[in-house]
């Protein structure tokens, strides 16, 4: 349970957290009321503790959960100027996606360039019905037309400062804070 | 986590086992791209990757070509039949030509050792050895402790036994110096004309399959036996060599009742270092060696990076 050193300020503390999940399971919950099946597919790394978390939610609430994971490495469109090669997680879909209402899960959406690959690479394992946005932080900054269909909390930053995500599934505790981006 | 990225594979030797690692690890992410709809990622849009092959090898460059065409890059294949090569053009003048066209990878074979690295040092295009003489063949290698991987959960002492042209052979090469660094025991079977001189105090050198088999090897690496070298005087015939060192129908009997993996770079040569029964073994790993090629292959291109400062 380590605390990041170069914590700015919290956002949301552990009930925070959990309020937000509540919200959008309900609102998803709600949305699909008439869908026999949900699939939640969530994006490497922390997306996926997120879907997971949803899923969890929508399924204490009586709803049929697919689940998915993707890891959108090779659909990033910086991967020519990075310095570093990523090492590559893998993505598991193993429901069938044709026809299927999928939420696409991200803890955080900022630029929507994550959210692009995303979806790209979700649209190359089939052909869904319906697919949908949540994320758990909604940060103003877009650099491409992507809108979350499902925001657990809206924020503008100054461009120096990043959001962080802390899920209890994975880190050990529920936390979002505002940190400064590495020095490169 | 992540790995910094290298220009150019030009063997094993250079690799740190860091670096084997991360390449191996990231091919099994590109081999579960075969099992989807779209078989294929944008990783490499908008690049070029050139295959300049001075031997013909059709397995080899398709595997390449499949590799890059997965990752959305733009193939081209430098015909030598047809290019100025055979006019007198130097290695050197066709790498100023592929400079100006801005290719982005070069794939190259050549019978010489070391053409690759040199085509290196003369361009800021990734250059990947695809086999140079008697030197390396690193994607093979690769390609053959990926298959291995998929069915050993430790390679740590697995023994495999290599048999066939030792000492001509790339692919014996890097292959047995992978098997090695991964802390695999490796063996050589060969006859005594075509069995290296030297090779290091680890690796036990046998002439004949009991001997061999009494080591208890775990995989048998048949490397394939080169018609042109039928006709050298220090190789035994075709059918001489079949005898006495190719997998006959009663070896393929042990390796049954042993349970023993199969393995062979292709293309095979059948009824020399292998029958049909071999062919048809059902531990052989030959199909695999050849699919999993293609992912080991793009996993190589994912990590290399044109213009990447060598450290």
């Amino acid at each position: 349970m380590t605390q990041p050193p170069d914590k700015l300020r919290q956002l949301l503390d552990a009930a925070g957290v959990v309020r937000c999940l509540d919200e959008i399971a309900a609102a998803i919950d709600e949305r699909w009321k008439n869908e026999s099946r949900i699939a939640l597919v969530g994006v490497y790394r922390r997306g996926v503790p997120f879907a997971r978390a949803l899923a969890e939610r929508l399924i204490a609430r009586g709803r049929e959960v697919d689940f998915g994971k993707i890891d959108i490495t090779q659909y990033r469109d910086d991967l020519q100027t990075m310095t570093v090669v990523p090492k590559l997680e893998g993505s598991d879909l193993d429901f069938d996606l044709e026809d299927a209402v999928v939420i696409l899960c991200d803890e955080v959406i900022y630029t929507g360039r994550t959210s692009r690959a995303a979806l790209e690479e979700l649209l190359d394992f089939g052909r869904p019905r319906c697919v949908q946005f949540a994320v758990l932080v909604d940060r103003a900054g877009r650099e491409l037309p992507y809108q979350p269909d499902y925001a657990g909390l809206r924020v503008d930053l100054p461009s120096e400062e990043r959001v962080s995500v802390r899920f209890v599934d994975g880190d050990g505790y529920d936390e979002v804070f505002v940190r400064p981006w590495p020095v490169k | 986590m992540s790995m910094i990225p290298r220009k150019d594979l030009l063997d094993i030797a250079s690799l740190t086992n860091e670096e084997i690692e991360f390449v191996l690890a990231n091919a099994v992410p590109f081999k579960d791209l075969f099992k989807r709809s779209v078989k294929k990622v944008p990783t490499l849009k908008g690049q070029t990757v050139l295959t300049l092959f001075y031997e013909p090898s059709t397995r080899t460059r398709s595997s390449f070509e499949v590799a890059a065409n997965r990752l959305s890059a733009d193939v081209t294949h430098f015909d030598i039949e047809s290019s100025s090569v055979v006019k007198g053009e130097s290695v050197l003048d066709t790498v100023e030509t592929l400079e100006s066209m801005r290719v982005d990878y070069i794939v190259v074979r050549h019978k010489q050792s070391g053409i690759p690295g040199f085509i290196a040092k003369n361009t800021r295009a990734s250059v990947i050895n695809a086999g140079d003489g008697w030197h390396a063949h690193p994607t093979q290698a690769l390609l053959d402790a990926f298959t291995l991987r998929e069915k050993f959960k430790d390679l740590r002492g697995a023994r495999a036994l290599i048999v066939g042209d030792i000492q001509h052979s790339r692919v014996a090469r890097s292959t047995s110096l992978i098997f090695r660094r991964l802390g695999m025991h490796v063996a050589y079977l060969a006859p005594g004309s075509i069995m290296p001189r030297e090779t290091p105090p680890e690796i036990p050198r046998f002439g004949n399959w009991d001997d061999a088999f009494a080591w208890k090897p775990d995989v048998i690496y048949l490397l394939r036996v080169q018609s042109e070298r039928m006709d050298e005087p220090f190789f035994p015939s075709a059918s001489e060599y079949h005898k006495n060192y190719g997998l006959t129908d009663a070896r393929v009997e042990v390796l049954k009742e042993r349970g023993l993996w199969l393995m062979h770079p292709g293309p095979v040569n059948r009824g020399v270092e292998i029958t049909d029964q071999g062919m048809n073994y059902e531990k052989s790993l030959i199909n695999q060696q050849v699919e999993n090629g293609i992912a080991v292959r793009m996993s190589v291109l994912y990590w290399l990076k044109p213009g990447a400062i060598e450290s």
